[in-house]
């Protein structure tokens, strides 16, 4: 089973996310990491490679050209080579523009499953994997708690308000991976020195046959108006008592304010 | 003079034991020394993670990692967790014997499961009798037939009760030189004869089992000899240099940690209206347990380098960092409880563990007088 994760670079958001002047993350003030979904999508994939005894997982990203160090990363987790497509074009594309070239690379890698995060944790509209599957034609198989191949086709288990949603798509298809699927791995130090020497590809726009003019900031059919801090919370009250103390003195809260 | 410089390899794989040293192991640091009980589930994190594989050569399924970047991944564990970052370091020491001197069978025979972190290893060399003054050992091993027979009783040995396998060090000619009379031997668990005594109750490092071992008429087969009968003193010497380094290390991890703790305190404690970071004398310690940390970071990173280029003089290097990581080690942790005050003297913050756990560097692999006789040693020597 050939297996494509699309991950995607986004500042660290455990350190300070500064907007620039034009409103958009300002991605040299902060380190980048794999966005964090993403790891949760390379991890099932891993999985499944491990599960089958054999198969590829391979790495797709639209990022600027700085991408290949965090790419590592996931390559360390266990990943087998990457692809990226870069080109100073794409600077301020959209989830449109992104799904596009996305999809016009995954055209050029075999795949039978195609995982996604289910979402950024910079962007975050969520619409670029479905965005994808609507250009490729793929089955969208979305927020999957379970994943499961067999031979032909893939069933998952799509988390719904009321419990899953059992769906089975025809393979090749994709996969939009949920939190539930379990926590991602660490790299080991083995996967970090092989992932040295494996391979990531570098694509731009030309290598893709794809015009830089219909893609990016030009072109975008969103924009960003305005930023806004979110409001400040009240202060928090954490409660550091024995468990029977603890429900004691929650019910208490709760009852004060008419909550229960 | 060689110097160091950290590879884009080393940079990551630190970065990636800090990462998971910060995430896994920090939280578990206070259970381990108030339980005082082996961290089982960190040895196994330790041996998933390759960690417990980087001393060891690749043909026997390690990682040869050199000897700056076993230091690197001690000091990142030690930070989070001295008891966690021992693991490594005893695990290596005990393993150095056979590494250096064993037969290409003996290598093939131990070093796979040792990398893989399947077994673990221990270093047996000090007594009751025989700390500092390693050469009067009393443990006795004969000669008989195919094999040797041990007798006598280990003391002070780190990971002795949980090893599945000892580096024993034996007077095998009691009638030759002193230091020349020494022999090294691995004797395996479940051995007749070989049994664990008491372990000791420690001020720290509390979550690794020192344990007493004893060999009564223990019988090992000749093929667990390490390198020539009479060679053992000269072993242990050779190990110390690359073993020493480690425990510098884990004085590094541990200043580090303290120094972070005592940073991000100094920045939200409040008094006289202002975060006492804002005050100069705390200032002052702060800087000087940076400089400290620093400078010992940087003779260890040297001292690594130096060994691991042949340089001549390697139980000096090995000594000197030592000496100087484990006397900030012990400074910084020591003013790290200043700077926090009364809390700093409670459990409920890091800080007292650091300074306890900092305090065996000074005293294990060497007390820092014993050092200081290698260091003045080799200084004379090269001016006689």
């Amino acid at each position: 089973m050939r297996i494509v994760v699309l991950v995607k670079p986004v500042p660290d958001t455990t350190g300070q996310e500064r907007l620039g002047p034009d409103l958009r993350v300002d991605r040299a003030a902060s380190p980048t990491v794999v966005n964090a979904n993403d790891e949760y999508a390379l991890e099932a994939a891993l999985k499944l490679r491990e599960a089958a005894g054999e198969g590829s997982v391979t790495l797709l990203s639209m990022a600027p050209d700085t991408a290949p160090d965090t790419l590592r990363k996931a390559l360390a987790m266990g990943a087998d080579a990457g692809y990226l497509v870069s080109d100073p074009a794409l600077a301020g594309s959209d989830a449109l523009s992104t799904a596009r070239v996305l999809a016009a690379a995954l055209g050029r890698i075999d795949h039978d499953l195609v995982l996604a995060g289910a979402d950024t944790s910079d962007g975050g509209s969520g619409t670029v994997a479905a965005g994808i599957a609507a250009l490729t034609g793929l089955p969208y198989l979305s927020y999957a708690a379970k994943i499961e191949p067999d031979g032909a086709s893939v069933r998952v288990r799509r988390i719904s308000p009321t419990g899953y949603d059992l769906l089975e798509a025809p393979l090749p298809a994709l996969v939009v991976a949920t939190q539930a699927l379990g926590e991602p791995r660490y790299p080991s130090l083995r996967g970090i020195m092989a992932a040295r020497s494996k391979s990531i590809v570098t694509w731009s726009l030309a290598d893709l046959g794809i015009d830089g003019s219909t893609v990016g900031g030009t072109v975008a059919t969103t924009r960003v108006l305005r930023a806004e801090a979110p409001p400040a919370r009240a202060a928090t009250r954490v409660i550091r008592e024995p468990a029977p103390v603890a429900a004691a003195q929650l019910v208490e809260f709760l009852v004060e304010r008419r909550l229960i | 003079m060689t110097s160091f410089r950290l590879s884009d390899e080393q940079r990551e794989l630190r970065d990636a034991v800090r990462e998971l040293a910060r995430e896994r192991i920090a939280p578990r640091a206070a259970e381990i020394d108030r339980s005082a009980e082996f961290p089982w589930d960190l040895k196994e994190l330790l041996a998933t993670q390759d960690i417990l594989g980087l001393p060891y050569p690749a043909e026997y399924g390690g990682l040869g990692g050199d000897l700056l970047t076993c230091c690197l991944a001690i000091e990142a564990l030690s930070a989070a967790c001295a008891t966690t970052g021992l693991i490594l370091a005893v695990h290596e020491l005990a393993s150095l014997p056979i590494v250096m001197a064993g037969t290409d069978e003996q290598k093939a025979r131990w070093l796979p499961d040792l990398a893989a972190g399947r077994t673990l290893i221990a270093f047996a060399l000090t007594e009751a009798g025989a700390g500092s003054d390693a050469g009067s050992i009393a443990t006795r091993a004969v000669r008989d037939g195919d094999g040797y027979v041990l007798t006598g009783t280990k003391r002070f040995i780190s990971h002795g009760s949980v090893a599945d396998l000892v580096t024993v060090f034996a007077v095998t000619d009691p009638a030759g030189k002193r230091n020349r009379n020494l022999s090294c031997f691995v004797v395996e668990r479940g051995t007749a004869g070989f049994s664990v005594g008491r372990l000791e109750h420690k001020m720290g490092i509390r979550g690794s089992p020192t344990a007493e071992l004893m060999f009564d008429d223990v019988r090992i087969p000749a093929t667990n000899l390490i390198g020539a009968e009479g060679e053992g003193f000269a072993l242990a010497m050779r190990t110390f240099e690359r073993s020493r380094p480690g425990i510098a290390a884990q004085a590094v991890g541990i200043a580090q940690g303290a120094i972070d703790i005592a940073a991000k305190y100094a920045t939200e404690r409040i008094q006289f209206g202002r975060p006492i970071g804002e005050f100069q004398m705390v200032q002052g310690l702060l800087a000087d347990m940076d400089a400290a940390t620093e400078a010992a970071r940087s003779l260890l990173y040297t001292a690594c380098a130096a060994i691991e280029a042949g340089d001549g003089d390697a139980g000096r290097w090995a000594a000197v960092c030592k000496l100087v990581a484990g006397d900030a080690a012990m400074r910084v942790t020591t003013d790290a409880v200043q700077v926090l005050g009364g809390y700093g003297y409670l459990d409920e913050f890091p800080v007292e563990r650091m300074m306890r756990d900092a305090k065996i560097t000074q005293l294990y692999e060497g007390t820092q007088q014993i050092q200081r006789l290698v260091v003045a040693r080799s200084l004379l020597a090269a001016h006689r």
